[in-house]
């Protein structure tokens, strides 16, 4: 059996009731990431965008998750203040449905990547700047066993299921593994 | 490369339908900065002193500032300037939220219009997409509805939207221009409905250099915490759920009377549960830490944004509960009503039917109540419907319209335009000079660096010096010497107008926020920006070579630019005099020394002209010229 690790799993917390709909968190986040650093501020090419919905008090900021090569089927609608939701508009990933989490010019999905620096960061810069602490950046230890290892096949087979699709991946593993 | 700015404007006709993307001269920016003063410049060259507020001719612009869509926390407001019909003069107002930065982000720095539309039109502008669009669906919708119908309707959740309601389509000059969370009054909404504009929709993803990014930054980042800690910045009435100040001292009905004694700790506390009771929650604007703005929810109602100074205004004005105030503003706020003027206006009218000059012919059914004379008046006013369409011109101009000796109710108007409700006992010498020469219309867009008030505690005194890093030397040795119901002596209340409003001037060209800046100051004296930081803040970000002077004289420059359009549109001395009855002990020789002294101080003639050597020493040569060429300036007041 393989030896249990500790391992820090680094999170945002996001309270919607304080937010106050002010963006700061995408203007630091665009121009953390802007190539040089700081070079341009841009809310569009934010890895965190507030989904806002002023008149019914709809105010979500997402985190850009991984990308996703196509919608998901299974669409839900929310009812937030009499009002309907695609499941869409909460849903943290880079998808080819909207336009959230794209580069405005090249199309290229964003990605949040906690803002990892070399030397890191006290707090990733969409927490720094949203005083009102809507956002909150907690740091959690959590025992981590051989899982490690099979969140990196994970990675790799999703990578690997993008290109060619799932069917193709599992009938190959099927069929390696029959080999043995 | 242009940096904070992007260097283009878009030009709208909307007779022709006509769209230009216009490069501007950097040259420009670096004289005016970007807001109000270059606004200035274009109204100056462009709509002559002969050019009536409702002609195609006049020009409607929406800028941002100079500093939108940097990293600078609270740089947001819009400004929108244009002629009014109702003072004939310049008009000048801001709004915050979100609309600058998106704008700029879309490409252009402002939006220019001019011209009228034949039928009601929106302007679209996604980047380089730009299109004058059919709103005629769109007619009598409220103002923030349009800008939800409109997001819908394009598919674009993330557009910013600014429109008008029923009274800017119907030209009351009381309307609003309305934004998410913010509006713009001051007689602006009444151009935009002439213009047949109900909405201007802008979405823009492009990129805005900075001159020194990282070094920016590095200042910006911890003015988040800086503004959101700093107890004396932001809209801090707003918070306050103890209303005292405003319902105390401020005159109600037509700027009548106060009410000292209705504000009590039953009210207090009756107050705050309305308030807990209709609020959403508290919301902020583009890029800053505070939350000054309330989303209010009425059951069954549409969400409304409270702005500060509304608050218990409708309420005062109608001599009314106080429950009265949230249900009124749901009203006004999307027909788009200016929450300063139209409640004096709508008590002027109860006035006049008091004393007989308007009867039950000119308002058939008149109810009781005032409130419910308040719900009547204001659909009469913004339909324009009988009487109505005299009150919709605002109080100045109905009293004469109606005659019959009306002209005496008009007792609060300063240049035409309702003043704050204020009635006080003694003149104050630098009010005096603010009120009787601003050109921004309402005190509150003057006011703001110096204290109100002296501390009479010396130790005090003393600390409120020490920490007060926003002021100039001078100030600082006048205030140590101020004892409480003194007057500063003249030479420093000339000062006092004239840095209070510098400091204004400075803020309209570059879109930071009046509470982060020059409005905050008088209250506590620690404004997150002052004279001293903001030259690094507008040097990194667009690359001029700015320091404190050269920024104050770019604040003269706008200033005396803004001076001379109102003086080529007729403005004179004899205009420049508060409302008769604001203060009940008037000084009228220390009034004439003061402005005597104001004047000189400023470089103007005796009548208030700025002369030709203090245009030509901030570069106006221009405006001299064109002085001289039209009488303005005599060959020898010129030279003095
Ligand atoms: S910075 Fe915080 S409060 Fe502001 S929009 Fe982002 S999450 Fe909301
Ligand atoms: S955004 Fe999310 S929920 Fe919507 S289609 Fe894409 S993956 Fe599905
Ligand atoms: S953690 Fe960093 S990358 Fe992720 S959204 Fe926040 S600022 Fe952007
Ligand atoms: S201080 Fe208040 S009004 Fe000013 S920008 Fe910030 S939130 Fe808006």
């Amino acid at each position: 059996m393989a030896e249990t690790t500790k391992k820090i799993v680094q999170e945002i917390k996001i309270d919607l009731d304080k937010c106050i709909g002010c963006r700061a968190c995408e203007v630091a986040c665009s121009a953390y990431h802007a190539k040089p650093r700081y070079s341009s501020i841009n809310p569009a090419r934010s890895r965190i965008r507030v989904i806002f919905d002023d008149l019914n008090d709809v105010y979500v900021p997402i985190r850009a998750g991984d990308y996703t090569p196509a919608e998901c089927t299974g669409r839900h609608t929310y009812t937030i203040n009499e009002k309907e939701y695609k499941e869409c508009s909460f849903c943290g990933v880079a998808c080819p449905a909207r336009d959230y989490f794209k580069e405005p010019d090249s199309g290229l999905p964003l990605k949040c990547d906690m803002c990892v620096s070399d030397p890191p960061l006290s707090e990733p810069m969409c927490v720094q700047v949203c005083t009102c602490d809507a956002l909150t950046y907690v740091e959690r230890e959590i025992e981590a066993g051989p899982e490690v290892s099979r969140e990196e096949i994970e990675i790799g087979l999703e990578s690997m299921a993008n290109k060619y699709g799932w069917k193709r991946v599992i009938d190959t593993v099927a069929r390696m593994s029959n080999k043995d | 490369m242009r940096f904070a700015e992007t260097g283009f404007d878009l030009e709208i006709d909307l007779t022709r339908g006509n769209i230009e993307r216009v490069k501007t001269d950097p040259g420009l920016t670096a004289l005016h900065l970007g807001g109000q003063g270059m606004n200035a410049k274009i109204l100056w060259d462009r709509v002559g002193p002969e050019v009536d507020p409702f002609s195609d001719d006049n020009l409607l612009i929406f800028s941002s500032g100079l500093l939108h869509s940097t990293p600078v926390p609270g740089a947001n407001r819009t400004c929108v300037d244009t002629f009014s019909p109702q003072t004939n003069m310049y008009s000048h107002s801001l709004f915050g939220g979100f609309f600058g930065p998106e704008l700029k982000h879309a490409g252009y720095d402002r939006i220019i219009f001019r011209g009228k539309a034949e039928n009601l039109v929106y302007l679209f502008v996604h980047n380089d997409k730009v299109e004058i669009r059919d709103a005629t669906h769109l007619q009598g919708k409220g103002a923030l509805e349009t800008g939800a119908l409109l997001k819908e309707e394009l598919g674009e959740s993330e557009a910013q939207v600014a429109a008008i309601g029923l009274a800017g389509e119907n030209r009351v000059f009381m309307a609003t221009i309305e934004h998410a969370n913010s509006s713009a009054s001051r007689g602006v909404g009444v151009i935009m409905g002439d213009k047949r504009l109900k909405a201007i929709v802008v979405r823009g993803t492009k990129d805005i250099n900075i001159a020194k990014p990282a070094e920016l930054f590095n200042i910006c980042n911890p003015m988040y915490r800086e503004i959101y800690e700093n107890e004396d910045c932001g809209d801090t009435m707003a918070h306050e759920d103890d209303e005292e100040f405003h319902v105390n001292n401020f005159a109600w009905g037509n700027a009548r009377a106060r009410n000292v004694g209705f504000w009590n700790a039953e009210r207090e506390v009756r107050w705050r549960e309305i308030t807990e009771a209709v609020r959403l929650r508290w919301t902020g604007c583009y890029n800053c830490p505070k939350d000054c703005h309330q989303a209010i929810r009425l059951p069954g109602k549409q969400t409304y944004f409270q702005k500060c100074y509304s608050k218990l205004t409708y309420a005062m004005a109608a001599y009314e509960e106080i429950d009265f105030n949230y249900d009124f503003l749901a009203v006004t706020q999307e027909y788009g009503l200016d929450g300063f003027s139209t409640p004096q206006v709508l008590a002027f009218a109860i006035e006049l039917y008091e004393a007989g000059i308007l009867t039950d012919e000119d308002l058939p059914d008149f109810p009781e109540s005032g409130g419910d004379r308040f719900y009547y008046l204001v659909e009469k006013v913004v339909a324009r419907e009988g009487v109505g369409d005299a009150l919709a011109n605002g109080v100045y101009h109905a009293a004469r319209q109606i005659g019959k000796g009306a002209e005496k109710y008009d007792h609060n108007s300063m240049k035409k335009f309702e003043q704050v409700p204020l009635k006080l006992g003694m003149i104050n010498y630098p009010y005096f000079l603010m009120y009787a020469t601003g050109a921004k219309m309402n005190i509150t867009q003057i006011e703001g660096s110096y204290p109100q008030v002296a501390i009479a505690d010396k130790e005090e005194r003393q600390k409120f010096v020490d920490r007060w890093d926003a002021a100039p030397k001078r100030f600082k040795d006048w205030f140590l010497s101020w004892e409480p119901r003194t007057h500063p002596t003249v030479e420093a209340s000339v000062n006092i107008c004239d840095w209070n409003e510098t400091m204004h001037y400075i803020d309209d060209s570059i879109g930071t926020c009046a509470f982060l800046s020059s409005f905050r100051g008088q209250f506590g004296g620690r404004p997150p920006y002052h004279i001293y930081n903001l030259p690094e803040f507008i040097s990194l970000a667009s690359g001029l070579d700015l320091d404190s002077d050269k920024l104050w004289e770019i604040a003269a420059r706008n200033r005396n630019l803004v001076r001379a359009i109102n003086i080529r549109r007729g403005l004179r001395r004899v205009d420049e005099k508060p409302p008769e009855d604001h203060w009940k002990k008037r000084d009228p020789e220390m009034e004439a020394k003061l402005l005597d002294e104001y004047y000189k101080f400023k470089g103007w003639t005796h009548d208030g002209i700025p002369t030709k050597e203090t245009l030509d020493k901030l570069d106006l040569d221009f405006v001299s010229d064109d002085f001289l060429e039209r009488g303005i300036l005599s060959a020898s007041e010129g030279e003095s």
